[in-house]
């Protein structure tokens, strides 16, 4: 299959990202680079210098909205995606409004008890939409022990399942990076599998 | 009885174990995690009323901080 078509055929859909950090700023870039037609990136942060070491922010954008300054990025690599950026908190109850129509959602938030709680959100209140996970991706090497597991039909996982990340094993660029993809190649695999939608705007 | 943890057949002691029991005799100690049952995610208040029954596919993901 050729790049146009693939690209033709993922323009269609319409994929929700949770969190616009190391892991959803590169995934969405990634999908971006592919021609996924629409994003939906929700995020409440500005950007920190701090968060230079692995998100896909520049100095220039420090103090700005995750989002915004996402959109304008994404913007620069290719113009033809929708980026649909909300700044709202993410909870058990906006989550379905949200994403609303979202074909699959990507779980990239930072802390455990939030990756929890979209688990069950989407799980329990979203039942068919496929959730793409990632868990333990701190620190750096160990690259043998990254792993991606498809769980059942709507939950895949990406991540060594391990690692928590804190002050003394830091999430770094490569290894975020490395989950991030792996989270991207996951929700490419399933749109190519799944059969486009023409009359949907 | 025998269920399917983690795509491998597991032979555990008792019969109709609740969530809760089969986390701790399988030392399942890391707090944050998702648990389905037969596809099924169980949600954390519902660790000591779901049952697990002969035959269950059982799923457990540990959920790590980082993004």
């Amino acid at each position: 299959m050729r790049f146009s078509e693939i690209k033709d055929h993922l323009s269609g859909f319409r994929v929700g990202i949770a969190g616009a950090g190391g892991l959803g700023s590169t995934c969405a870039v990634a999908l971006a680079r592919s021609g996924v037609g629409t994003l939906v990136i929700s995020d409440f942060d500005v950007i920190e210098p701090a968060n230079l070491n692995r998100q896909y922010y520049f100095i220039s954008q420090v103090g700005m909205l995750k989002t915004i300054a996402l959109k304008e990025n994404i913007a620069r690599i290719n113009h033809d995606i929708t980026v649909i950026a909300l700044t709202e908190k993410l909870d058990n109850l906006n989550i379905p409004e949200i994403f609303t129509g979202c074909d699959v959602i990507v779980e990239a938030f930072d802390k455990d008890d939030m990756k929890e709680m979209i688990a069950e959100t989407v799980q329990t209140r979203m039942p068919g939409t496929p959730l793409v996970m990632g868990s333990g991706l701190a620190g750096w090497g160990k690259s043998e022990i990254i792993k991606f597991r498809k769980i059942d039909e709507t939950l895949y996982i990406c991540g060594d399942e391990s690692t928590a990340a804190g002050d003394e094993m830091p999430p770094m660029a490569a290894r975020v990076g490395i989950v991030a993809n792996m989270q991207a190649n996951t929700v490419i695999e399933i749109l190519m599998k799944k059969t486009r939608d023409y009359f949907r705007q | 009885m025998k269920i399917i943890l983690n795509n491998r057949e597991e032979v555990l002691s008792g019969e109709n174990l609740s969530v809760s029991e089969m986390l701790k005799i399988k030392k399942f100690s890391y707090k944050m995690r998702i648990v389905k049952i037969n596809s099924l995610l169980i949600p954390r208040e519902e660790y000591e009323s779901t049952i697990i029954h002969d035959g269950d596919n059982v799923q457990m993901i540990y959920l790590m901080s980082g993004g």
